[in-house]
């Protein structure tokens, strides 16, 4: 069975496939055509699998933000398999491509590695929000409340952004929106006390989830990002195994920054999933990947789009799915 | 490692060349390429950077690199130069509008800083030019956005025009309009809701107030660490609102900022402003030269340098600049520019601006606060005059010694040792660099006397 065939079949085996094969077409559709359609381009306009034809498939794989490190890794794996396979026509390679693609998502981890967020049976679960400014951290809280109570879950909110204008607000009128209580103090107030308070207010309540929003901050601040550890100690402490996941939100417009955002985050707060937002642009969140090959963070949820339903479970299958539909429709 | 700049990509490169008499044209052609991974690095976009290889190759085979006695160095040269030249020159002009108010109208993709900026550019054009500015609130989207806007107007002490999250956003720029108009307020800034610029709906919205108010500038707001799809972004915005210009947001972060010569290379509109911080005083003139150096990763020296030049002893620095050429600089050097460096402000944001610094992970890793500083002099001035002068003797059993003098742990009088080495080549690397940028040897480069390299 050819790989894209695989991959289909892998898809369609997932739950509820037909809505989340919707929203991604949906909202990658200008990623996937563009991507996709690159690579047929490129097929169709070189027979030959020579040197022009790897510069060019560079340049497509750059476009899509994956960074020049990461492409030109793929590029030589590829160059050697093509060398290997002793292939020629380019329609073969398009083949290869996607497997390599897949390869360095998924790398040595087991394929059914689930992506899904730890939520602990019985107890409280915590889950910490961090990234740079204004990437979504207050609208993935918000979306992903609305997911876990409709599921039946008992949902806190705890606002500590303090810092930005109107930051309490926006989490607040997300609560509103949602039907769940924000915990939150003044602007301007520590931020580890107001998460604090929200832990003692979800052990009171006791609440099935906490879910803690924080200010956006520049990785390169280290006052801040030593700020942001405080907060996460101030929830280890209180909680025993907390937090039980700390979420980095990235931009999909973000270019190579993301990776440095990866890993100082991840220095500060030893982050364990990523929220990768905006996919509903045109930009393809290519770094993801190289994150995934650099650091080995995955992918937990993608946001695409403002409204409250705009949230989906990250499903790697899907995601590849929707990246290569238009050479998956055609392979038919 | 992941983010080189120009010149440490250069290196291989110069170092084979080095022993040669001439430089090849594939001498070149390798260099060109280098240029081009620096540059894709940064962000820029892959057709913005084709292009632009072209210029820089056609000059590069020339004579002007071929034949010079520094050809990495004249590379860098002509690209510094065709990359400046491409960024355009300062131009941070607001408009005056003949008749007042003046309008203003930001747009922008979610998240990217309108309404920040748009504080802020209340706030300068108060400070600046004495202006009267009334900010309009017409994101009726976004949850909270109105609060947001008016938290700021609080903030500065400024009107602020909302009419809820009901009214329509053309109705709310007409109407404040009509108020500014009342009330004498000679500036409008209307701050608009953040939207993709493939969604067709929303663009239309933002012509029909571009259509009703007739805005005197229409500044396009970008997240300076966006991507590829940059020029997406800009071109799509451009076309459909004719943009007057960009702002620049999220430049306090340490991203290469190659968006910026996208932005510009597809929109041929001015960059005005550089957003620096949170703080609504933190908005820059865009200087379109050190955003060049900054996309290359040869740091913002002419930032550092101007920040320099305000604190340090210029005479002093004169004697430092040499002994850093002849690589005499020694820990007692080191610890007098501690003290000046310590009168320059937020030592990570000066970091930040060092070229090269990104690559020393020693560097980066430290948390450069004060007391970091004073725990580098506690060391520094536990060593023998001797040690100061030739670190190089400094030994196992005289590490302890210094460790405990001066109260730190032996990983730090290491770690301290290391950089200290590491800034001297990187030194000696500079100061190469700087006399080839200026063609001629020996000719004293002017300003490069800022402490701490
Ligand atoms: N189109 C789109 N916009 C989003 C998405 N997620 C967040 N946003 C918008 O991005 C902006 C910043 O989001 P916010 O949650 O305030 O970011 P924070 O600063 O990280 O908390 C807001 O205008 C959001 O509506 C998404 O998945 N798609
Ligand atoms: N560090 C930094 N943060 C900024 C800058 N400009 C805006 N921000 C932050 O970016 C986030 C989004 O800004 P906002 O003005 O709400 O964006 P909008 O959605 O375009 O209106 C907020 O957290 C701001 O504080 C800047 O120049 N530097
Ligand atoms: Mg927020
Ligand atoms: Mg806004």
């Amino acid at each position: 069975m050819s790989f894209l065939k695989k991959l289909k079949d892998k898809f369609q085996a997932t739950d509820n496939q037909e809505e989340v094969s919707d929203k991604y077409k949906d909202g990658l559709s200008k990623t996937r055509k563009s991507f996709s359609e690159k690579i047929n381009d490129l097929v169709a306009r070189y027979r030959k699998v020579d040197e022009d034809f790897f510069e060019d498939l560079e340049e497509v794989l750059i476009a899509a933000d994956v960074g020049v490190t990461t492409v030109m890794e793929l590029i030589e794996e590829l160059e050697m398999e093509v060398k290997r396979q002793n292939i020629k026509d380019t329609n073969e390679v398009k083949q290869v491509i996607s497997e390599k693609l897949v390869e360095i998502y998924q790398g040595d981890n087991d394929e059914s590695e689930d992506s899904s967020l730890n939520m602990q049976q019985d107890d409280l679960t915590v889950i910490l929000f961090v990234g740079v400014n204004g990437v979504g951290k207050t609208t993935t809280i918000g979306k992903l409340a609305h997911q876990l109570k409709s599921e039946g879950k008992e949902v806190l909110l705890t606002a500590g952004d303090t810092f930005r204008a109107g930051a309490i607000e926006q989490l607040n009128e997300w609560g509103k929106r949602v039907g769940v209580d924000v915990i939150k103090h003044n602007e301007g107030s520590d931020p580890a006390a107001v998460i604090y308070d929200g832990i003692q207010a979800a052990k009171s309540r006791n609440a099935d989830v906490l879910l803690c929003d924080t200010a956006g901050r520049l990785q390169n601040k280290v006052n801040l990002m030593n700020e942001l550890a405080k907060v996460k100690r101030v929830i280890e402490r209180e909680v025993p195994n907390a937090p039980h996941e700390v979420l980095l939100v990235l931009d999909a417009t973000t270019g190579q920054n993301a990776l440095s955002q990866a890993k100082t985050f991840s220095e500060a707060t030893d982050v364990s999933g990523i929220v990768l937002t905006k996919l509903d642009g045109t930009a393809k969140g290519g770094i993801v990947l190289a994150i995934r090959n650099e650091l080995g963070t995955p992918v937990k949820l993608v946001g695409l789009g403002e409204k409250v339903t705009d949230l989906q479970t990250f499903d790697p299958h899907a995601f590849v799915y929707g990246l290569f539909a238009d050479l998956l429709e055609e392979e038919e | 490692m992941a983010f080189e700049g120009l010149a440490d990509r250069l290196q291989n490169t110069i170092q084979k060349i080095k022993g040669k008499g001439k430089v090849t044209e594939q001498d070149v052609k390798e260099m060109t390429r280098e240029v081009r991974l620096a540059l894709l690095e940064a962000d820029v976009n892959f057709k913005v950077v084709k292009d632009f290889i072209k210029k820089v190759k056609e000059r590069a085979v020339g004579q002007e690199v071929m034949e010079s006695l520094t050809p990495g160095q004249q590379v860098i040269k002509v690209v510094k130069e065709e990359l400046t030249e491409l960024m355009g020159g300062d131009e941070s002009k607001i408009a005056v509008a003949d008749k007042p108010p003046t309008v203003i109208m930001m747009v922008g993709l979610q998240g990217a800083g309108k309404t920040t900026t748009t504080g802020k550019l209340a706030n300068l054009l108060r400070k600046k030019y004495n202006r009267k500015p009334l900010l309009v609130a017409a994101d009726v989207y976004r949850p909270a956005a109105i609060d947001q806007l008016e938290t700021l107007g609080k903030q500065l002490d400024m009107p602020v025009y909302s009419e809820g999250t009901d009214a329509n956003p053309v109705d709310i720029a007409n109407k404040a309009m009509e108020r500014a108009k009342e009330e004498h307020l000679d500036y409008v800034i209307i701050d608009t809701a953040g939207r993709l610029h493939v969604d067709n709906e929303l663009m239309d919205e933002l012509i029909q107030i571009k259509q009703n108010v007739n805005p005197d500038e229409v500044f396009l707001v970008v997240d300076s660490m966006t991507g590829q799809d940059a020029v997406n972004v800009a071109e799509s915005f451009n076309e459909q609102l004719d943009i007057s210009g960009v702002v620049l947001t999220k430049l306090d972060g340490d991203t290469r900022g190659g968006a910026a010569l996208s932005i510009k290379a597809v929109t041929e509109k001015p960059i005005k402003f550089a957003g620096m911080g949170e703080k609504l005083d933190e908005l820059e003139v865009f200087h379109p030269e050190r955003m060049a150096s900054r996309i290359l990763g040869m740091g913002d020296v002419l930032s550092l340098i101007e920040k320099a030049q305000e604190n340090v002893d210029e005479k002093r620095a004169k004697e430092l600049e040499e002994k850093m050429r002849s690589a005499s600089f020694t820990l007692d050097d080191f610890l007098e520019q501690m003290g000046q460096v310590k009168n320059m402000g937020p030592l990570d944001e000066l970091i930040d601006m060092i070229p090269g610094a990104n690559k020393m992970k020693g560097l980066k890793n430290v948390d450069f606060d004060d007391k970091q500083i004073s725990h580098v002099e506690a060391i520094i001035q536990s060593m023998t005059a001797k040690e100061r002068q030739d670190p190089s003797v400094i030994n196992a059993s005289r590490r302890k010694r210094i460790a405990r003098g001066s109260g730190r742990s032996v990983s730090e009088v290491n770690r301290l040792l290391k950089q200290f080495e590491e800034m001297k080549k990187m030194m000696k690397q500079m100061t190469n660099s700087q006399q080839g940028k200026k063609g001629k040897k020996g000719k004293k480069s002017k300003g490069f006397n800022f402490p701490f390299m």
